[in-house]
């Protein structure tokens, strides 16, 4: 845990020009501001930290500096000239190299090759000189590779030296490395925290991209926080150099999910909780792989009347449990229990006969059949069920005034049931699924990420269908990486960090405190275990 | 069947093999490449009956197979620009447009060849054949290995080229970064869609060589649809060679045995009816597909089009 800051020569870095500066850069997506207006600079000799939560325009930045991207306003520069990078070609040339969050290898090549990838097709590999290089590399920065290994054979740590080899090969003078410890053990993000120093020693630039608020404080020199795509502070060299770790971390946090000066206060709903027990999970567990990531041990309790709220960075483990929760995934260990039943083994569709609904936050591609109608997706769930279907004949009459029923019911904005719903925008796709999950005796629903991509009214709207469905006295579980939105609407807030619940915490309408307490908990600094009772 | 191993019955076979061979050996060493750096060329059956019909035309009006080569070349790279403009430019379904491609190519080749001579096939004189005195004279082996034309050893010699170029310099593991993981090659400074293009014309040239080696050399003629699904065959061939040009070698061999031998067998006079010999090629094809299809390692992003930065 070495201060990072010693390694910055005597001259104040704040006097000195950046390698690269970002200025006024704006990038939009369709329906999304990714980066709004952020100017930054990075200075040689530095571990410059870029920290923010997903979604906070961290990648798009990455792919800006790395030539995937180019900003719709703002532009960059290089040793204080204006810069055009408008492809990786023209990014490698001006000296940047970058380590993607995901493995930018061909597994199936040869390390030797994955090193001199890029190069002109009809060259011979340059053996004799990669070779002296690597070993030069393997006294400086103990980067050891076995040049004849073939790559999806390695280990993914190992991989990543191969990609940090790759950039100092080719003399970068930038090395931007992109959340790099998402995939290595604590030992070797520890190891890697050490690299990075040396490399700055070296004279390098390296911008370290990660959501770990820890690893921003031991291997940061300079730490930028964005939030939403906007730049939401920065802690200088100076700054950082005088803090102890929990005063740093206390100030990222502050900076990562406090609330914004000027956005008004939502305001809290009055608890509807019953003493009846609905659902029970125990020790739920599944199996986790290189890109899911699986949950530990989730123990919850919901009765009816209740909004349990699920915070966390997006991908700790949220849609693995509401998937688990609905029987879409399959379970190492535990137990789910409906109104005192064992409903472990039962089927997808037995829980939904049961009453345990699922809203899934991918309302595209899981929720819905973009090109079949209205009315044929409010009863996608019940096919072959009766009223539907009798005698295992479709009754499109039938179904087609449910579905309008249904439209008029959830106000649903569209032409008529037989419209396909691809057609309709993600607040209508979104009432219509809800629709379907609240058909017949429905006890508990699980909402993953309901308002997640809906416009303000729309929001509301879902808010407040939200809160109705606990009043009618079901059990609501209520998955979201709003915090203001589980401020707003839960009895009580499970904390996911990592596929496990690092707390559960009592919404008490204590405000800024609570909020900080589960930032801090969403960012796996604090281990806060209650009572779930 | 005691008349079967006869020399004329060998013979006729190791010929007949050779001549059928070269085709499907020129087509998949050309789909391999194509298939490594990520594009499915189905349109190669229409690459090679273009070579087929623009090698033929030229060599019948200049009385040159050289130049009738060439002219097969061209036809095959003309009909890929069109699969690398809307394929990998563009990055429109390869299968569809590899479909199209082929079917336009019969419908358009059969078309001209009716409007320029009607109803009537005529023939090219045959063509000169390598004599390397001693060797060509061999018995059994002599004209079938050793008397054949000189673009039978230049196919030979494409093979070896190949591998070696694969395997000893950047080209290979640039066509297989572009095929296995292109995002890679891309973010490395390579040129993904670049060499994909240059993949896709190295197909139509083989196949368009190809086609006007079965026209020219071959038959001797020109006759809509002839290629018959050789160059589908050359498909196969380059999925089940995992990437190495001496397995299509290998591959083409036994296919082109196969189809030569309902000719040996009717020259050998055997009584097994025609309709059965007739049906071998297609069983080897069957049986080759059964005992072999699963080997077949397809790179990962085969018949994905490339765009930078899509998630």
């Amino acid at each position: 845990m070495s201060n990072a800051s010693e390694t910055v020569t005597s001259l104040s870095s704040e006097t000195r020009a950046g390698v690269i500066g970002v200025h006024g850069v704006t990038k939009r997506f369709p329906g999304v501001i990714a980066v709004n207006n952020v100017s930054l600079t990075f200075h040689q000799g530095e571990v410059h930290v870029l920290l923010g939560e997903n979604g906070a325009g961290k990648s798009t930045l990455v792919g800006i500096l790395s030539g995937l991207q180019e900003p719709d306003e703002g532009y960059l520069s290089l040793n204080g000239k204006k810069i055009r990078l408008a492809s990786p070609s023209a990014s490698l040339d001006a000296g940047i190299s970058t380590v993607f969050q995901h493995s930018m290898l061909v597994p199936t090549l040869t390390v030797l090759e994955n090193l001199t990838l890029g190069a002109p097709w009809y060259e011979r590999p340059p053996r004799a000189r990669i070779a002296a290089r690597m070993e030069e590399l393997k006294r400086e920065f103990a980067l050891s590779l076995p040049l004849d290994a073939i790559v999806g054979e390695l280990s993914l740590g190992q991989q990543q030296q191969i990609e940090i080899a790759r950039a100092l090969l080719r003399d970068s003078k930038v090395l931007i490395l992109d959340e790099a410890t998402s995939m290595l053990t604590p030992q070797g993000a520890h190891e890697l925290g050490e690299r990075m120093q040396k490399l700055v020693k070296s004279g390098l630039a390296v911008i370290f991209i990660t959501h770990k608020l820890a690893e921003a404080y031991r291997y940061g020199n300079r730490i930028s926080v964005l939030k939403q795509g906007a730049l939401a502070g920065e802690m200088v060299p100076d700054q950082l150099k005088s803090m102890s770790e929990d005063q740093a971390v206390d100030e990222i946090v502050r900076l990562m999910f406090g609330r914004e000066a000027g956005a008004g206060s939502t305001e809290q709903r009055n608890s509807t909780k019953r003493d009846d027990t609905v659902l029970k999970l125990e020790n739920l567990s599944t199996q986790g792989d290189a890109d899911v990531m699986g949950i530990a041990d989730i123990s919850l309790i919901l009765q009816a009347g209740e909004i349990v709220g699920v915070a966390g960075i997006d991908g700790n483990g949220q849609k693995q449990l509401a998937e688990a929760m609905a029987g879409q995934r399959p379970l190492n260990s535990g137990r789910v229990e409906l109104d005192g039943e064992d409903i472990t083994s039962a089927t997808v569709a037995q829980r939904r006969r049961k009453g345990l609904r699922y809203l899934t936050d991918d309302r595209l591609a899981e929720g819905s059949v973009a090109a079949f109608p209205i009315s044929e997706n409010t009863v996608l769930k019940d096919i072959g069920q009766p009223p539907f279907w009798v005698n295992g004949l479709e009754r499109p009459q039938r179904i087609a005034q449910h579905a309008r029923e249904l439209i008029a019911r959830f106000s649903v904005h569209a032409p008529g049931e037989t419209t396909p719903i691809g057609r309709l925008s993600g607040g209508n796709i979104q009432k219509v699924l809800l629709g379907r999950e609240l058909l017949g005796e429905a006890r508990v629903v699980v909402f993953n990420k309901p308002t997640y991509g809906l416009d303000l009214k729309n929001i509301d709207t879902s808010r407040q269908r939200i809160s109705e469905i606990a009043e009618r006295g079901l059990a609501v579980l209520l998955i979201s990486t709003d915090l203001d939105e589980l401020m707003a609407l839960s009895d009580r807030i499970a904390v996911m960090e990592g596929g496990r619940i690092r707390g559960i915490v009592k919404n008490d309408g204590s405000g800024e405190a609570l909020r900080l307490r589960i930032g801090r908990m969403m960012a796996g600094e604090e281990d806060y275990k209650q009572a779930t009772a | 069947m005691s008349g079967l191993l006869t020399e004329a019955f060998l013979s006729s076979l190791l010929t007949g093999a050779i001549v059928a061979a070269i085709p499907i050996l020129l087509a998949g060493l050309g789909e391999q490449m194509s298939e490594k750096a990520g594009v499915l060329n189905i349109g190669i059956e229409g690459m090679m009956l273009m070579g087929a019909y623009v090698g033929f035309l030229v060599a019948f009006e200049t009385n040159s197979l050289w130049l009738g080569f060439l002219g097969g070349i061209l036809g095959g790279v003309l009909t890929a620009i069109v699969m690398a403009v809307l394929c990998v430019r563009l990055g429109l379904n390869q299968i569809v447009i590899g479909i199209g491609l082929t079917l336009g190519v019969e419908g358009l080749t059969a078309l001209l060849h009716h409007f320029q001579f009607s109803r009537t096939y005529p023939r090219l004189p045959a063509p000169e054949r390598l004599n390397i005195p001693g060797l060509t004279d061999l018995p059994v082996i002599g004209p079938s290995l050793f008397g054949r034309h000189l673009i039978v050893y230049l196919a030979l010699i494409a093979v070896v080229v190949l591998a070696y170029l694969y395997r000893r310099t950047n080209l290979g593991m640039t066509l297989s970064a572009a095929g296995e993981r292109p995002a890679a090659l891309d973010v490395a400074g390579g040129n993904v869609l670049g060499i994909r293009v240059v993949a896709v014309l190295f197909t139509g040239a083989m196949a368009g060589l190809g086609g006007a080696y079965l026209a020219n050399i071959g038959a001797g003629l020109f006759i809509p649809f002839m290629t018959g699904g050789a160059g589908f065959i050359g498909i196969v061939l380059a999925m089940l060679a995992r990437g190495r040009p001496l397995w299509v070698l290998i591959g083409s061999l036994i296919f082109g045995a196969a189809l030569s031998l309902t000719t040996a067998l009717q020259v050998a006079g055997s009584n097994i009816p025609t309709d059965v010999i007739q049906m071998l090629p297609f069983a080897a094809v069957m049986l080759v597909l059964v005992l072999f299809g699963r080997r077949a390692k397809l790179p990962a992003a085969l018949g994905a089009a490339y765009e930078r930065g899509a998630r």
